[in-house]
């Protein structure tokens, strides 16, 4: 199997796998970073949305070849409770989810957002997590928690 | 005077699980273990029992720390589910910590010479006049628990608890948001390996032959189960046990399953079948009443799936013949028997054992997937087999939330004024949970070789809310009434709990009829409602709503407006919602108002969030939701297929709860679902004039109504 190369989380990380496994598949099992979820193995849900340069992009059907050497971020990656990113904050602040399982994948699309566009409009953000589907119903303190990282960040 | 109050009544599930260390436990470490039977769905309930415990018993909450429940350790509390969590474990909770404190408080007065009314406790450190102290940890070692608990202690009045009745943060939220592994799906074994099992696409199938071949050859495979017509595949990676199963599936000779109903006819099919009927209420007019005219409406619901982000997942691990059960179902103890049954063992040599999923609303397929695991597991030779669903079997295997077809007639008098009410509902049971019967209900009980039969889904009784006959009988102080259920005794199309049973089909087809006779008598819906509701609780969500709606609003071209309100349960939470909707091309939920009464709330912002998720999640059901199937299979099997709410959809939710610290909880979880129902519908005949009386409403219903109106 070759060796394929990519930065995960700001590590260089070199994996043996199948160009055709999915990135999810990687994650998960090998790397064992569990915070990439599966939902559907279609790119429908956003649950398993990894970053990848500045754009959230489903890992369930995103073949190995496809990421070598690019930069892919995890919500591991996002921060830490000692150094917690600004939306992790965020989302603590606005208690921003009920069952929590979609929240890596729309951290991440939140996360590549304000990567793209430091201070986005209500709608934009909304439109930035059209793809990412939420089940409970909270996504309208999802949308805040999002506003709130990006005042946060603008104020610092 | 010989009179005297009746004997205080123990909460049911300290009669159940009397001892005050199954529920409570000092640990070496200075914390507190508080372990419930309820279990955490995503709805907040692990943080709103901490809440009353750390209030009893006079600790932080962060020094509370909650078990997950297991059948090796917990009270048994049946299943989470009702909205009855806050009600039952809750009020549980409330009084073994009373007792534990007061029990504590009598040691440390003798220890301390100290009367017990003299000591303060604060986080768990007992003190009192002269600078003594003491603490629960110095002293739990001659303060035994292994008590039955006991009516006499009575739990602090309203006033002095500082921590239940304020909003806190939920102790699961920080896990989520740093990636810290909390659900099943991410739970991490030694030695763990993958299954996957085998379904049919064509409805009701059974496995007849299976060509084994091309799976055995995938790199990776560990064993091919056969038990009858259930068949699965262990693997040392999920990608293997994915391959597997596809080369297995090339393999397989289905049986020619059994016909489905036809969609476009679901009151059809629904009113064909053969039933059991159940008259649910009747009340007689005092006084002879004379119709002028009578109103007769059919309201259809679809079926609607739990369509949770997650598919399905559960581990388990034998040893010997022990088994070992993680999984996200609602009931462990209900889980382990039908456990039972399927495996001919008794119930000890089996754990089960709760772990997170992802949001829970009803009966999914959390308990079927944990039977898979344990059959699959039986080929593992000990290693625990992690089994995960695809989202297609999620989406045509779990059960569904049940159709409804709800036929109203309103009698009217002169004035338009009801007079006489008769609703009868024709519907699947709204029940087929496990571990109540003498036949499990585990979809692989129903494969393998000696199978039992699929169960026919049941109503629970109207003493816990019924079925499909829930919120049937009007809060409205009609004169007369008939209230009859329908259950069918088919069940072609697996049903059983999903968030509000018949609630929410009941609501919408008694608030729509409500909306159009208040029209008919020129009078607002909002008074017509008032006028005939006595209950002051149920008055008080509704002039609140409407005060924070601006009831009602000026008249817009494109706008519309509705109104809804239930009692849950007729029992349960009080809640009504205004709708302000657009509609244009495609109807759109621009903004929810809700004012909501749940008794005490533990958690007022647990609450709104719970209230916020139930009104989305309902206009989803309403705007968007409706399984599909062909004459053969379900087709609604993605999220293309099976679309609900995105981000841009959602309207903006505003919730305004009405505090009674005095009054016991209830659960909120179901509460919006049948009232914004009603308010949408509502809404949609404000803005377009039409009367839209089966969900989802679509573009195409809205047409076809505007079609069938005079």
């Amino acid at each position: 199997m070759p060796t394929i190369q990519f930065r995960l989380n700001g590590a260089s990380t070199a994996v043996d796998a199948d160009p055709d496994q999915t990135l999810l598949d990687v994650l998960r099992g090998q790397l064992g970073v569990t915070s990439t979820h599966f939902g559907c193995g279609a790119g429908e849900c956003g649950a398993c949305y990894v970053m990848v340069g500045d754009r959230a992009m489903a890992s369930c059907d995103m073949p190995m070849w496809s990421i070598a050497d690019k930069d892919v971020v995890t919500v591991e990656g996002l921060g830490t409770v000692g150094a917690p990113h600004p939306l992790q904050r965020a989302f603590i602040a606005e208690q921003a989810m009920q069952c929590g399982y979609c929240v890596s994948g729309i951290l991440i699309s939140a996360a590549a957002l304000l990567k793209r566009n430091p201070s986005p409009t209500e709608a934009e953000v909304r439109a930035a997590l059209d793809r990412n589907l939420c089940r409970c119903g909270s996504h309208n303190r999802m949308v805040r928690a999002v506003l709130r990282a990006a005042a946060e960040m603008a104020a610092s | 005077m010989s009179t005297s109050s009746p004997a205080p009544k123990l909460p049911v599930s300290l009669v159940a699980n009397p001892k005050l260390s199954s529920w409570v436990r000092f640990t070496d470490d200075g914390r507190v273990a508080i372990s419930p039977g309820k279990v955490e769905i995503g709805q907040g309930i692990v943080t709103a029992l901490a809440q009353i415990a750390a209030d009893e018993l006079d600790v932080e909450i962060g020094t509370i720390e909650m078990i997950r429940a297991s059948t090796a350790i917990s009270p048994n509390e049946g299943v989470t589910s009702g909205s009855l969590s806050v009600q039952q474990s809750g009020r549980a909770l409330r009084q073994v910590c009373a007792e534990v404190r007061q029990r504590f408080l009598a040691v440390a007065s003798e220890r301390l010479g100290v009367d017990a009314s003299q000591l303060d406790i604060d986080d768990g450190t007992i003190s009192g006049p002269g600078n003594v102290r003491t603490s629960y940890w110095e002293l739990m070692g001659e303060v035994s628990l292994d008590h039955d608990a006991t009516a006499g202690p009575t739990a602090k009045g309203v006033a002095r608890r500082t921590i239940a009745g304020h909003s806190v943060q939920r102790v699961d939220i920080p896990d989520k948001v740093f990636a810290r592994p909390r659900f099943i799906h991410d739970f991490a074994l030694p030695g763990l390996v993958h299954g996957r099992v085998l379904r049919p696409d064509l409805s009701g199938a059974r496995l007849i032959a299976l060509d084994e071949e091309a799976a055995r050859t995938v790199p990776g495979l560990l064993a091919i189960v056969r038990d009858g017509g259930f068949a699965g595949v262990i693997a040392d990676n999920e990608a293997a046990a994915e391959a597997a199963l596809k080369a297995l599936r090339k393999g397989a000779t289905w049986s020619a399953g059994e016909p489905l109903p036809d969609e476009d006819d679901l009151a059809g099919f629904l009113k064909s079948q053969p039933v059991e009927t159940t008259i649910i209420d009747t009340r007689m007019a005092g006084t002879a009443c004379n119709p002028t005219q009578t109103l007769r409406r059919q309201y259809t619901r679809p079926y609607i799936a739990h369509a949770s982000i997650a598919p399905s997942c559960a581990v388990a691990q034998w040893d010997g013949d022990r088994v070992h059960v993680w999984t996200h179902s609602q009931g462990v103890y209900l889980l382990r028997a039908d456990l039972a049954i399927v495996l001919a063992l008794p119930e000890d040599p089996i754990v089960v054992e709760h772990i997170e999923g992802a949001g829970c609303y009803g009966h999914n397929a959390a308990d079927d997937v944990a039977l898979d695991a344990v059959l699959l597991a039986k080929a593992a030779s000990g290693r625990p087999v992690r089994v995960q669903w695809s989202r297609h079997d999620e989406m045509s295997h779990a059960p569904f939330g049940a159709a409804m077809a709800v036929e109203v007639e309103a009698d009217l008098d002169a004035d338009h004024e009801i007079v006489g009410w008769r609703h009868a509902i024709w519907s699947n049971g709204h029940v087929a949970r496990p571990g109540r019967a003498a036949q499990p209900a585990l979809l692989a009980a129903s494969e393998i070789a000696n199978p039992y039969p699929r169960m026919i889904s049941t109503n629970p009784p109207a003493a816990n809310g019924g079925g499909g006959d829930r919120n049937s009988v009007p809060l409205y102080d009609f004169p007369a009434w008939t209230i009859t259920s329908h259950r069918l005794l088919t069940m072609p199309v697996r049903t059983s709990a999903l968030r509000t049973l018949g609630g929410q089909g009941n609501v919408f087809a008694i608030e729509s009829l409500l909306d159009e006779i208040a029209g008919l008598r020129g009078e607002d819906p909002i008074a017509f409602r008032l006028r005939h509701l006595r209950d002051e609780r149920a008055r008080d969500v509704i002039s609140a709503a409407a005060r924070r709606a601006g009831w009602k609003p000026q008249k817009q071209a494109g706008i519309g407006h509705g109104v809804g309100f239930a009692r849950y349960k007729n029992t349960g939470a009080y809640c009504a919602a205004i709708a302000e909707i657009e509609g244009t091309n495609d109807i759109r939920v621009k903004r929810l108002t809700l004012a909501v009464d749940v008794g005490e709330a533990i958690n007022p912002d647990g609450i709104t969030n719970q209230i916020e998720g139930g009104a989305i999640q309902a206009t989803s059901w309403v705007l968007k939701e409706r399984v599909r199937f062909d004459r053969s299979r379900i087709i609604s099997t993605s999220w293309t297929d099976y679309p609900i709410l995105t981000f841009s959809e959602v309207p903006a939710v505003d919730v305004e709860i009405i505090q009674r610290p005095e009054i016991e909880p209830v659960g909120a979880g179901e509460a919006a679902h049948g009232p914004v129902t009603a308010a949408i519908a509502n809404a949609v005949y404000d803005c377009l004039g039409v009367r839209v009386r089966d969900l989802p409403i679509t573009r195409d219903r809205i047409v076809a109504a505007m079609e069938r109106a005079p």
